[in-house]
């Protein structure tokens, strides 16, 4: 088989594609070719918008949010409810709770969750942070919505420990079933929770 | 062991990264096959039928398609949750441990079934969580024999002459015990105390059903897990990920 050498530039962007999550050699090698034959400006479109997703963008000081301008919208807003804080492991937990319109209080975000397996500890997180804001705030209540993974109840378990004693009420998302679901497929675990968690009708 | 295009295995979660839109990639370790990676389509939504089989440390009866990369799961159904290591975090520490110890000591495709089922016993200790220190050390003991790396407690691995009951070294490289002779020619040893000996051998040799009603002052616990650590971190070249929340927790336990 000869090897046919590509230029630079294509094998450049190959290489960089494939590293990211997801994409392999060939998915990367087809993106890069579609880039390259495209008549309009996309690509040069996407290389601003990388160049802005790094230069424009930072973490909120205080909640650790991703955001264009410090401190983000949702802190720098006086219409939301100061006292309650709710914890999430990543950016996109957060506006999945904004999406729902159920919200209306602050945000801490932790990047990522406990996990002893992978080498994760509260020290890789913003738990310290977390701690401060506490602290230091006047918060009357904390969700702890951490994912329903054994890392994300960890993680809660772990922040509900080292935050007892703040004079602060400690709350999580309620654990049960999942909507358009049948009960014949629900897992025991999600199943007993959901039966704990009844409510009256 | 070749797989067919469909097969169906028992396997307990090791580890789970995201992958792809919703998709986990999971590293199961399975009683038929060992350990494998295969991918669960969709297991980060909730209304998956998977997604609440396969989380971490969970046992689970899957049915898996080969394809031409990494198998895929078509069913998964719990067969055991572990549920008391999702309310307490030592627990949880101790069975990640156990499960980052079986990770790190096997290769994909290389079956143990005594090693499954030591794993499955352990992460069952770990949810009764009255002897978590003794069980570690027994699960340690018994994985290393399992998979190649039993320590030397009967002969010294310095002069082969049997082991006489008083103080001992112990050297990693040598995979054993020491005696005093061999260490007093200048050979490596960390010190390792007749009773500490005792204990290492029982455990090495007996069921955990022997094992389980013993009771160890703390520091020859102490002494237990060090020498462990010692021996395990001079094989596998590293550290272990999980001994440093381990060490962490047990620390802030002393404050709470
Ligand atoms: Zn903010
Ligand atoms: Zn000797």
């Amino acid at each position: 088989m000869a090897t046919a050498v590509l230029p630079q530039p294509v094998q450049n962007l190959i290489n960089e594609l494939a590293r990211l999550p997801g994409i392999g050699p060939k998915s990367a090698a087809r993106l890069t070719f579609f880039l390259l034959r495209d008549g309009s400006n996309q690509a040069l479109e996407l290389a601003d918008a990388l160049r802005d997703l790094k230069e424009r963008t930072r973490f909120c000081s205080v909640c650790f949010n991703i955001t264009e301008n410090d401190p983000c919208q949702i802190c720098d807003d006086d219409e939301r409810d100061q006292e309650l804080l709710c914890v999430v492991e990543e950016p996109l937990d957060m506006l999945a709770l904004e999406r729902s319109r159920a919200y209306n209080g602050r945000y801490h975000i932790l990047h990522g969750a406990i996990s002893p397996v992978e080498g994760i500890g509260p020290e890789d997180l913003k738990v310290d942070e977390l701690i401060h804001r506490v602290q230091n705030g006047s918060f009357r209540e904390l969700i702890l919505a951490t994912n329903p993974t054994l890392e994300g109840e960890s993680t809660a378990l772990y922040l509900k420990r080292i935050l007892a004693g703040n004079d602060i009420r400690i709350t999580g998302l309620a654990r049960g079933l999942s909507v358009g679901g049948d009960l014949e497929y629900t897992d025991e675990i999600t199943l007993g929770r959901a039966l704990d968690g009844r409510s009256d009708l | 062991m070749s797989r067919p295009r469909t097969f169906r295995s028992e396997a307990i979660v090791l580890k789970r990264i995201n992958f792809g839109e919703a998709d986990r990639l999971l590293t199961l370790y399975s009683r038929e096959f060992g350990k494998l990676k295969a991918v669960a389509k969709g297991a980060r939504k909730p209304q998956s039928r998977k997604t609440g089989h396969v989380d971490l440390f969970m046992r689970t009866q899957f049915l898996l398609a080969r394809g031409k990369g990494i198998p895929i799961i078509t069913q998964a159904e719990m067969v055991e949750g572990y549920p008391a290591l999702r309310d307490n975090l030592m627990q949880m520490t101790y069975a990640s441990y156990m499960a980052e110890l079986v990770d790190k000591f096997t290769v994909e495709d290389d079956p143990n079934r005594p090693l499954y089922q030591l794993l499955s016993d352990g992460l069952g200790w770990c949810v009764l969580g009255d002897q978590l220190p003794l069980a570690t050390r027994f699960y340690e003991l018994h994985l290393l024999s399992l998979t190649g790396f039993q320590p030397q407690f009967f002969r010294c691995t310095g002069c082969n002459e049997p082991i006489q009951e008083r103080d001992q070294f112990f050297n990693a490289e040598l995979g054993g015990v020491l005696c005093p002779t061999c260490y007093a020619k200048g050979k490596n040893g960390r010190s390792l105390s007749s009773t500490a000996l005792k204990v290492l051998r029982y455990l090495q040799s007996h069921e955990w059903d022997m094992v389980k009603g013993l009771h160890l002052k703390r520091p020859l616990q102490t002494e237990l897990e060090r020498i462990m650590q010692h021996y395990l971190t001079y094989i596998l070249e590293h550290n272990l990920k999980s001994v440093s929340f381990l060490r962490r927790l047990r620390h802030e336990n002393t404050r709470f």
